[in-house]
């Protein structure tokens, strides 16, 4: 039971955020919490292949991006009545936009994956970071969709028996979206694949002896780590309501590289803790200096040198466990 | 007397040096199969040809009748081909248990499911535990790979491929920097599988070879200079001269 504490802690802090939010009357904390939650997502769908797999992707705020312009793209053809290439209609239903775009982001993860994994090491990384390039400026020279400005949603989308106008409504289902995302995830990393990809980060050679084909289990996880950082893009896109180049710009790839290690690589709630330290630390640091970057840099120079495995591992060392 | 293993002039070059020059060997089924040689011979350039890490040049290699040349080394271990490592390749953050477990797994298959709890197949650790439970290392089970001694991380090396069912065991210097004691106990498990599993053997120890081998090839500069029995090769001038050097050199 003693493993339950954390997830029922996190849960309710998020849950009584608004309250507190309003409490206090800072509004602008229930929109960092919101944003946690959103970047958590993406960095715990990065920590699948980054930290579980031991692929060092730098360009996973690529599939973000792709996701929030899904929202975006249908949004504007349900607006303007237009089909989408002329074949299917837009739409504003959260429903059906979070699927199509995390399929979308999935398909772009599997054409990216498809050709970086043929690669290993430096090569892999400066691919990947190619390739999110190619999309950032595939978007910033879509002049139909708002070229450079992006595309601005008037309206989150609808969700059926909701006021989706009420921003509180919007955080809750933020939050069960993430809920359900970590639930599933909580499942991935101790499934039959999940145990695989572990042995990968830490053997491939040895995997490939037992008879595993890595290529193809490295880019199914590639895959589902898109579909991951998708949907968050797409929650952002309802959330911001509005998308842009910048979301996939490769600073925001490093960002999210850095939440997963501030948290702690392989660990399953190291990418909350990281999102959450990141953000809380730009919160409170932009408010404080302009230079805020400078003092996360030696922040994260610190976490790096000496704590060993992020904010997870001054956790484990905290409770007396191994190691 | 049928051949799990067949190999047909070999070759593999790198730049001017031949590594591998047209070796042709067999191994007979159910039998242990050594193959010796002098540092820089090409013992582990032939093996990591047979197991698919390493495209050969020229040359045919059949297990058990079938052609596999050209395929991928996860399919060459699907078709009972297992290896160990010399320098030991283990999962380090894993347990003894964890490792031996994910062998299993990875022969057993259906491991692209997300949605099941690896820890709930209770026939991988179930056969996980029965390998072990046959080997040195059955008091270990729960200790890190990374906290293991030399020896015992040799001894995982064997469990680990003979999890995966071979019919073929290609066992690259299993006694390397083993006691003596580690090696009479390696020697006698793998007596334990004489006749079960077909070994080539590459081994520097000669008192592991001429205990175990029913068949020794003597690999020099990438050529086979002779096969025979253990006697044979003891008594070869050839071989004497590749591993004492000739009288006036």
């Amino acid at each position: 039971m003693r493993k339950l504490i954390l997830p029922v802690l996190l849960i309710a802090i998020f849950a009584l955020m608004p309250l507190i939010a309003e409490l206090v009357g800072k509004n602008a904390l229930m929109t960092l919490s919101a944003r946690i939650l959103m970047y958590a997502m993406a960095a715990a769908s990065l920590n699948l292949i980054l930290g579980y797999g031991g692929m060092v992707s730098f360009g996973h705020a690529a599939y973000f991006g792709v996701g929030a312009y899904v929202v975006g793209i249908l949004y504007s053809h349900w607006m303007s009545e237009v089909p989408v290439f002329g074949l299917f209609p837009g739409s504003n239903q959260l429903l059906v936009t979070l699927p199509i775009a995390m399929i979308v982001s999935g398909l772009a993860a599997l054409l990216i994956g498809a050709l970086s994994l043929r690669t290993g090491g430096v090569q892999f990384i400066m691919i990947t970071l190619a390739f999110a390039q190619m999309i950032f400026f595939l978007f910033v020279s879509l002049t139909a969709y708002g070229g450079e400005d992006g595309i601005i949603i008037r309206r989150a989308n609808e969700v059926p028996g909701l006021n989706m106008r009420d921003k509180t409504t919007v955080y809750y289902v933020i939050l069960v979206v993430a809920v359900l995302y970590f639930a599933w995830m909580w499942r991935v990393v101790n499934s039959s694949f999940g145990q695989v990809l572990k042995g990968i980060r830490q053997n491939e050679r040895r995997m490939e002896a037992m008879g595993v084909a890595t290529y193809r289990y490295k880019l199914y996880a590639f895959v589902l780590a898109g579909t991951g950082a998708g949907l968050a893009g797409a929650l952002m896109a309802n959330f911001l309501r509005f998308t842009s180049p910048d979301m996939m710009h490769w600073t925001k790839s490093g960002e999210m590289i850095i939440m997963v290690i501030l948290g702690g690589l392989g660990t399953f709630f190291g990418p909350i803790l990281g999102a959450a330290a990141f953000l809380i630390l730009e919160f409170y640091l932009a408010d404080w200096t302009e230079h805020w970057q400078l003092a996360l840099g030696l922040i994260l120079l610190v976490v790096v040198l000496f704590t060993k495995g992020g904010i997870m591992g001054v956790i484990a060392r905290l409770k007396g466990g191994r190691e | 007397m049928t051949e799990i293993l067949r190999i047909e002039n070999l070759q593999k070059r790198f730049g001017g040096l031949v590594a591998t020059d047209n070796v042709t060997l067999d191994v007979h089924t159910g039998e242990i199969h050594a193959l010796i040689g002098p540092n820089g011979a090409g013992k582990s350039t032939l093996i990591n040809q047979l197991c698919g890490e390493l495209r050969q040049d020229a040359g045919v290699i059949h297990l058990a009748g079938r052609d596999i040349s050209h395929m991928p080394a996860p399919e060459r271990v699907d078709l009972g081909l297992g290896r160990t490592f010399q320098v030991t390749s283990l999962l380090e953050d894993f347990t003894v248990v964890e490792n031996v477990g994910l062998a299993v797994q990875a022969r057993d298959g259906g491991n692209f499911r997300i949605f099941d709890r690896v820890s709930g197949r209770s026939s991988i650790w179930e056969e996980a535990g029965h390998l072990l439970a046959g080997s040195l290392l059955d008091d270990r089970r729960d200790a890190r790979v990374a906290d293991l001694s030399h020896g015992e991380k040799k001894q995982l090396e064997l469990v680990m491929a003979l999890a995966t069912q071979p019919r073929l065991l290609l066992l690259d210097e299993p006694m390397a920097g083993l006691g003596h004691l580690e090696s009479q106990q390696m020697i006698d498990t793998l007596n334990g599988l004489r006749g079960e599993i077909s070994m080539l053997l590459v081994e520097h120890d000669m008192e592991a070879v001429f205990a175990l081998a029913d068949r020794i090839s003597v690999l020099v500069y990438g050529q086979i200079i002779m096969t025979g029995t253990a006697d044979e090769v003891r008594n070869d001038p050839r071989v004497r001269e590749a591993y004492l050097g000739t009288e006036d050199a």
